[in-house]
């Protein structure tokens, strides 16, 4: 229904008076209607400014925000108003609409800012209405093509590391595309520039007549037929270099099919052709006459450097864009060469001994005389060829000046747009180091979470580092969430240095044999419970046993060293380690635990010197239980009881 | 370059509607008419009192709730790729797209391709403010990914190897290959108990209710909203 209908219904009510009287029938009863739904106004703070309407002014459009019920989500009961965090400035343009009926766009402001409240309030863009949906459309499709650079420049440069698992095939297609990823890439860049180039520069210089010195009539001769067998030799190196670049690309491409359609290799195929044409053509005359002409195509190798060169593909781009144009140009001036032709052909028809001889010939005149070229050897001369010669020549101005404009500014445009991507690649490269910098933020202050002791039990709230209770909400409840997940798989988060240390540890400890422990701890099945993780948990505690009885003192040694290392001063004292009853199932993240177990481990992954070692004093047993307590690391899923049983 | 939304069938067809176009200058015609075409399907929910009845969420909530999610989505729905982005924002170490659309097929009720705000608020409501048996039977839902009612050792690995791809790279202790599977042996070393391969929702149920740890890890709801 229209906008304004809903006021006109009464009026329509009341006119069915006129049908009260003719009724056979006795008319329906009239709807009940609610209690006096009067219209009121209804109060929309968008950010602290107030916007009364009234309330049928909104349900002109139900099906937009506010005009349904999806507004009752952000009515604010204490103030009885609709509250919306957004732009008050953009808020007005949309209210404009409910009472106008018309969407217009607002000049000064960016249009996706725009676009977004449109889709935050439910309005479609063709709402806008029509005095500014030109302008609308025209920003709206520079956005885009500036957003769809962006994402070619991402997909195209996509950073220096390819994913660990490319394949050949993937590194050498990267490889071509951007040269400057590898010092391999841009040499052989620069060695087909060269060689392109050294290429186009034979086959000019090869007809450049040379004086032959050995002759007594100076004959002058192409240099191509005098040092046939040296530009052979040049032709042929070219060709090999041109035909091994061609294959390695056929080979890298992701899709052949597509790269075999493509412009480029089209082009490449065209280049090196005629030489293998010239191959097996044998060397009879009136073949290799024929056969003369393809070389002309070996001057497509000069289209190879577009690749190489940045301005050749703008302008190759632009004249693409401006295809239409220029096609409609062209026709246009057919048009008028025939035309004119034929004028001319008929005006100097008369006359003895002229060069009007077809019309077709008068098209040669034509063309010269509209693009203002008069080469003059052919002029009209009846009086009526002459007027209507110089008529052809003054409209030839006119027609030809009409396309450069048009190229100019799709040149310029593009011009600047690439001008543009490069400075945007530039700080896309900062965007993403800054993002990469915020994620190791999280993680590394989730880990610095972990170390200060924060997972300890807020019993011991007293020992906590202050930094620790200095978290907001949401740091808060994220820690618990990853917390959560380490319970889950029985893993910690560490950061890359801890990762590297324990994989070189591993290694380094895989010497240490194993030996068969005196005291295996029974560990039953009843004090696993249910535990995420229970073969773990009892493969662990079986390797527990076996191991380091075989840590010998140089080896404890090893690790007092290492435990003086430090990063974070242990809130406990050693030796109160064995007297705390520690409940395993927080994680207990003193980062010395971390390194002395990252030493001790004799294999992998999570072992821990056996508990019974008793060859050390109060220092090494205390380190041994130290050490000890980060089998809870490994297993937190292990109950009190095993632990208890370690640190006897 | 832009191209004419209609296409020919055969390629002279095409030869000759470009030549035409060609020569009366109109072969690159607008797009943005498509981009129209296309423009934003909005959804709207249904209307709060609605809501209300169907979850167990107060009218504040619901409120607070919509006003999160209108926010990130104007257009109403989570797709796919939207989901994934944002679930991926909490764990910056590790991979988690697997685990991401699994939740998503789990909220996804109607398997349309997109999480509205009922859909949404309706699996929070039973994850948050759902008894124990609702937390478990959503669980279990998640665990069975072709939804036929019992959670295959197939199923187990894939879900454990989402939820181990999420811990990234560096780990303490280093992830090992077979910590997934192991993982699900254990599992289904206590989970099926009539030792038939496959575990079903009564299985899942009771060996749930009967492990401490897991009991009381349901805790771990509280608060969060």
């Amino acid at each position: 229904m229209a906008a304004g209908v809903a006021t006109w219904l009464p009026f329509a009510r009341a006119a069915a008076v006129g049908w009260l009287p003719l009724a056979q029938q006795p008319l329906p009863p009239a709807p009940g209607v609610k209690a006096t739904r009067g219209d009121e106004v209804l109060v929309v703070n968008v950010s602290g400014r107030r916007f009364e309407t009234w309330k049928n002014t909104l349900d002109r459009y139900p099906d937009t925000l506010l005009g349904s019920s999806e507004k009752e989500f952000f009515y604010d009961a204490d103030s009885g108003e609709y509250f919306f965090d957004r732009d008050p400035d953009m808020f007005r343009h949309v209210l404009n609409f409910y009472r106008t009926g018309r969407l217009h766009c607002p000049r000064q402001e960016c249009i996706q800012a725009f676009d977004e409240e449109l889709a935050f309030y439910g309005l479609v863009p063709e709402l806008v209405g029509d005095c500014c949906l030109e302008e609308y459309r025209d920003r709206k499709k520079e956005n885009a093509e500036r957003l769809a650079e962006d994402e070619e420049a991402e997909q195209a440069g996509d950073g220096p590391s390819l994913p660990a698992g490319s394949s050949l095939r993937q590194q050498l297609w990267r490889a071509f595309e951007n040269p400057h990823t590898s010092t391999a890439a841009l040499v052989f860049y620069y060695v087909t520039g060269f060689f392109i180039a050294v290429s186009v520069i034979a086959n000019v210089v090869e007809t450049i007549p040379c004086r032959g010195p050995a002759r007594r009539p100076p004959r002058e001769q192409p240099c191509g037929e005098r040092f046939p067998l040296a530009f052979f030799c040049m032709d042929t190196a070219c060709v090999l270099i041109f035909t091994g670049e061609y294959l390695l690309r056929l080979f890298a491409a992701p899709s052949r099919c597509r790269f075999l359609r493509s412009v480029m290799s089209l082009i490449d195929v065209v280049a090196i052709l005629p030489y293998y044409i010239g191959l097996l053509v044998p060397k009879n005359e009136d073949v290799s006459g024929a056969f003369v002409t393809l070389r002309v195509f070996r001057v497509f190798r000069i289209f190879k450097f577009s690749r190489h060169s940045q301005g050749l593909r703008i302008l190759g781009y632009t004249l693409k864009s401006c295809a239409s144009e220029l096609g409609f140009l062209l026709f246009s001036l057919t048009m008028a060469i025939i035309i004119f032709a034929t004028v001319m052909f008929y005006a100097e028809k008369g006359t003895n001994k002229t060069n009007f001889t077809s019309i077709p010939a008068a098209f040669w005149y034509t063309i010269v005389t509209m693009t203002t070229l008069g080469y003059g050897d052919m002029v009209p001369s009846t009086i009526a060829g002459k007027i209507f010669g110089s008529i052809c020549s003054l409209s030839g101005v006119l027609v030809i000046a009409l396309p450069v404009p048009v190229i100019v500014s799709n040149f310029s445009r593009i011009y600047h747009q690439n001008q543009r991507a490069d400075k945007r690649r530039a700080q896309q490269k900062v965007r993403l180091a800054r993002i990469r910098l915020a994620k190791s933020g999280t993680t590394n202050a989730f880990l610095q979470y972990k170390q200060n002791g924060g997972l300890e039990d807020s019993s011991s709230g007293e020992e906590q580092a202050p930094c620790v209770r200095n978290r907001s909400a949401f740091e808060q409840q994220h820690h618990h969430l990853l917390h959560c997940l380490e319970k889950t798989t029985c893993h910690e988060f560490t950061d890359e240095l801890t990762f590297s240390e324990a994989l070189g540890a591993v290694s380094l400890g895989g010497r240490t044999s194993r030996s068969t422990s005196v005291s295996s701890q029974p560990v039953g099945p009843g004090s696993l419970l249910s535990s995420c993780c229970p073969r773990r948990a009892k493969r662990r505690a079986i390797r527990l046993a076996n191991s380091t009885a075989s840590v010998s003192h140089g080896s404890m040694q090893e690790l007092d060293t290492l435990a003086g290392l430090q990063r974070s001063p242990a809130p406990q004292s050693r030796s109160s380690l064995n007297a705390k009853p520690h409940d395993s199932l927080d994680l207990n993240c003193d980062s010395r635990d971390f390194v002395a177990a990252i030493i001790s481990i004799p294999t992998p992954p999570a072992n821990t010197p056996d508990e019974s070692q008793p060859s050390s004093p109060g220092g090494g047993g205390s380190g041994a239980s130290s050490t000890l307590r980060n089998s809870s690391l490994g297993t937190p899923c292990l109950l009190p009881e095993t632990v208890k049983i370690s640190s006897l | 370059m832009n191209r004419c939304p209609r296409r020919f069938r055969s390629p002279l067809g095409q030869a000759a509607r470009s030549l035409y176009q060609l020569v009366t200058g109109s072969l690159s015609p607008d797009s943005v008419e498509d981009e129209f075409e296309l423009s934003t399907v909005c959804h709207r929910p249904e209307g709060l009192e609605q809501l209300q009845e169907q979850t167990k969420f107060t009218r504040k909530e619901l409120q607070v709730l919509y006003r999160g999610f209108k926010n990130e989505c104007p257009s109403g729905i989570v797709n796919e790729e939207n989901f994934k982005q944002i679930y991926s924002q909490f764990f910056p170490q590790g991979d988690s797209s697997t685990y991401a659309t699994f939740l998503f097929n789990a909220f996804d009720t109607n398997h349309d391709g997109s999480v509205s705000f009922e859909d949404f608020v309706a699996g929070l409501s039973v994850i948050l403010r759902g008894t124990t048996d609702d937390r478990l039977n959503w669980a279990f839902n998640l665990y069975d990914l072709n939804k036929d009612g019992c959670i295959t050792k197939e199923e187990m690995l894939d879900i454990m190897k989402s939820i181990y791809d999420m811990m990234g790279k560096y780990t303490y202790p280093a992830l090992r290959e077979e910590a997934p599977r192991e993982h699900v042996e254990s599992f289904f070393q206590k989970m099926d108990r009539n030792k038939d391969g496959v575990v079903t929702i009564e299985e899942f149920i009771e060996s749930c209710q009967k492990d401490e740890n897991i009991m009381r890890s349901m805790q771990l709801f509280d608060n969060v909203i």
